[in-house]
């Protein structure tokens, strides 16, 4: 490994390609944490943007006219707003209206950090779609699969998380992971309020080493492979759990 | 689709609605959001003497954000115009019969396609000179003209694929009639494939206008001066004052919502109109 890193060490002697994030063992470490925080903040965004997503699509379908408006005027905010703006919003107005909590060195910090905050806004921002995703894989659901359920005496729990989801799931499964995928992609805005992630970190090592063309090929190449990655991961799961006869 | 059956199969996904929307209309959304960004700041109102109310200094700086989002809509139109010519060749490229041409296009493509729109700005950002040398001629590169490179990239990849996903929607027939009636293969894509590609590539293309319109606030990062900065400039004159932050930010994500959302509802009517039924 150590010649490897080395070989890259002598690269840059004899061509001037700076890479050092793979022969400077601090580089490296810095590169590593923005690749991980990426994989992190897309991991719970991914997460929470689906529960908001089921939760939202089951509100849509209440009896209640005011839960569906809220949720429609929720969904249409959050679609029709750059995810930037919303991203700063929650960050600088939201987050110093909360309360500060004292920390470690004695100082004042606030409640929740720029990671936490990135992760709220970006699940919230993907969430809408989610939302629009999963009503749309619920209504095709049959309705006389819902009232075979009911028959069978499930409640509205229970047909909505045995009966319904799992049907939606399916259906909705390549729409779902278009967006997915776009939710990775945003995970960069996340560098406008320094959360430590891939560009963030990227940036610091183009600016401590005015290397910007290494790192910016670099950079679109990583992307590039962990987007394909993950496209690739989602087409197979889509053929995994493919309905037979349907579609 | 509207097959109707009392068998339990599983029903044709059905687009995403455009939201029955139970009585609250466009229009009910602006006084909401009114509310929303001016009722806390009514609250700070009762303050001292001098000091001006958050409203009062929101409608200060109100021209001069407003003149900042205009020219918001000039780099979404600009890039717009510019990804839409380049993507529908890179999109004819992906469907042409030279597989060296298909392959290359298609590569680019998938490479802009799957690239952050932040990464490629800043790819555009710092990889452009800031003049260029033709002829001895000094031509100024200023930052706004390369944020519209910038942003024009992801949109040319995605008009490509809405070319591509249009040309191949059309059934086959269409060219196989065209061949028999001895069209060339140019004058078929150009008079009998591009002309009905058109209907279906449009509710996507606005799509993607809006996506854009809403990308173009990326270009702060970079330092170009437009809403998001000019905002940011004007809280930092004000002082900081942390009552500003929530009317500013708000009215900013309003001026979008104001221009996004008729496009939303415009694209989904369009998108109802032209549905092929059956």
């Amino acid at each position: 490994m150590d010649l490897i890193f080395d070989w890259f060490r002598v690269l840059y002697q004899e061509t001037g390609i700076n890479l050092p994030f793979l022969y400077d063992e601090y580089d490296r470490n810095r590169m590593v944490d923005g690749f991980l925080t990426t994989i992190r903040l897309s991991l719970v965004c991914l997460f929470f943007s689906v529960i908001i997503g089921v939760i939202g699509a089951w509100l849509q379908g209440s009896g209640f006219k005011w839960t569906r408006r809220i949720v429609n005027g929720y969904i249409q905010l959050f679609r029709n707003t750059p995810p930037l703006v919303q991203l700063y919003f929650f960050y600088f107005a939201i987050g110093t209206l909360l309360p500060r909590v004292e920390n470690d060195w004695g100082g004042q910090s606030p409640i929740l950090g720029s990671f936490a905050w990135a992760a709220i806004s970006l699940s919230f921002f993907a969430g809408a779609f989610n939302v629009e995703i999963f009503r749309s894989g619920i209504e095709a659901v049959p309705r006389s699969t819902v009232e075979a359920a009911e028959a069978l005496g499930f409640s509205k729990l229970q047909i909505y998380r045995d009966i319904t989801l799992p049907l939606a799931f399916r259906v909705v499964l390549p729409a779902l992971n278009n967006n997915l995928v776009n939710l990775v992609k945003t995970t960069t805005l996340a560098y406008a309020i320094a959360v430590p992630e891939m560009l963030y970190e990227a940036n610091q090592i183009w600016s401590d080493n005015v290397n910007v063309t290494e790192m910016m090929i670099f950079l679109l190449l990583a992307y590039f492979v962990l987007v394909g990655v993950l496209v690739g991961a989602m087409n197979r799961w889509e053929r995994a759990m493919k309905i037979p006869g349907y579609g | 689709m509207n097959c109707k059956t009392d068998l339990p199969v599983m029903l044709p996904v059905s687009k995403p609605e455009p939201e029955p929307f139970c009585g609250l209309r466009a229009w009910h959304i602006l006084p909401l959001a009114l509310l929303a960004i001016f009722g806390p700041s009514l609250a700070f109102a009762q303050s001292d003497e001098g000091v001006l109310s958050p409203l009062a200094v929101l409608m200060n700086w109100a021209p001069l954000l407003l003149k900042g989002f205009i020219f918001n809509l000039v780099i979404s139109v600009s890039a717009m115009a510019l990804g839409t010519v380049v993507g529908a060749m890179l999109g004819l490229g992906q469907i042409s019969l030279i597989p060296a041409v298909r392959g290359g296009s298609w590569f680019v493509t998938q490479f802009f396609r799957n690239a952050p729109w932040l990464v490629l700005l800043f790819f555009a950002m710092f990889l452009l000179p800031f003049e260029i040398d033709l002829f001895g001629l000094k031509i100024p590169f200023p930052d706004w003209l390369k944020a519209i490179l910038g942003l024009s990239l992801p949109v040319m990849a995605n008009v490509s694929e809405i070319v591509r996903g249009a040309v191949n929607s059309l059934p086959s027939g269409q060219w196989e009639a065209a061949e028999s009636l001895a069209y060339t293969r140019l004058q078929t894509l150009w008079l009998i494939i591009l002309p009905q590609c058109v209907k279906r590539m449009l509710p996507p293309w606005m799509n993607l206008y809006s996506i854009l319109t809403m990308a173009t606030v990326l270009a702060s990062i970079v330092g170009v001066s437009e809403v998001m900065t000019l905002t940011g400039q004007a809280l930092a004159s004000e002082g900081g004052r942390p009552e500003l932050l929530a009317p500013f930010y708000g009215f900013v994500l309003l001026l979008f919502f104001v221009y996004c959302y008729p496009i939303a509802r415009f694209t989904v009517r369009l998108e109802k109109k032209f549905a092929v039924i059956g």
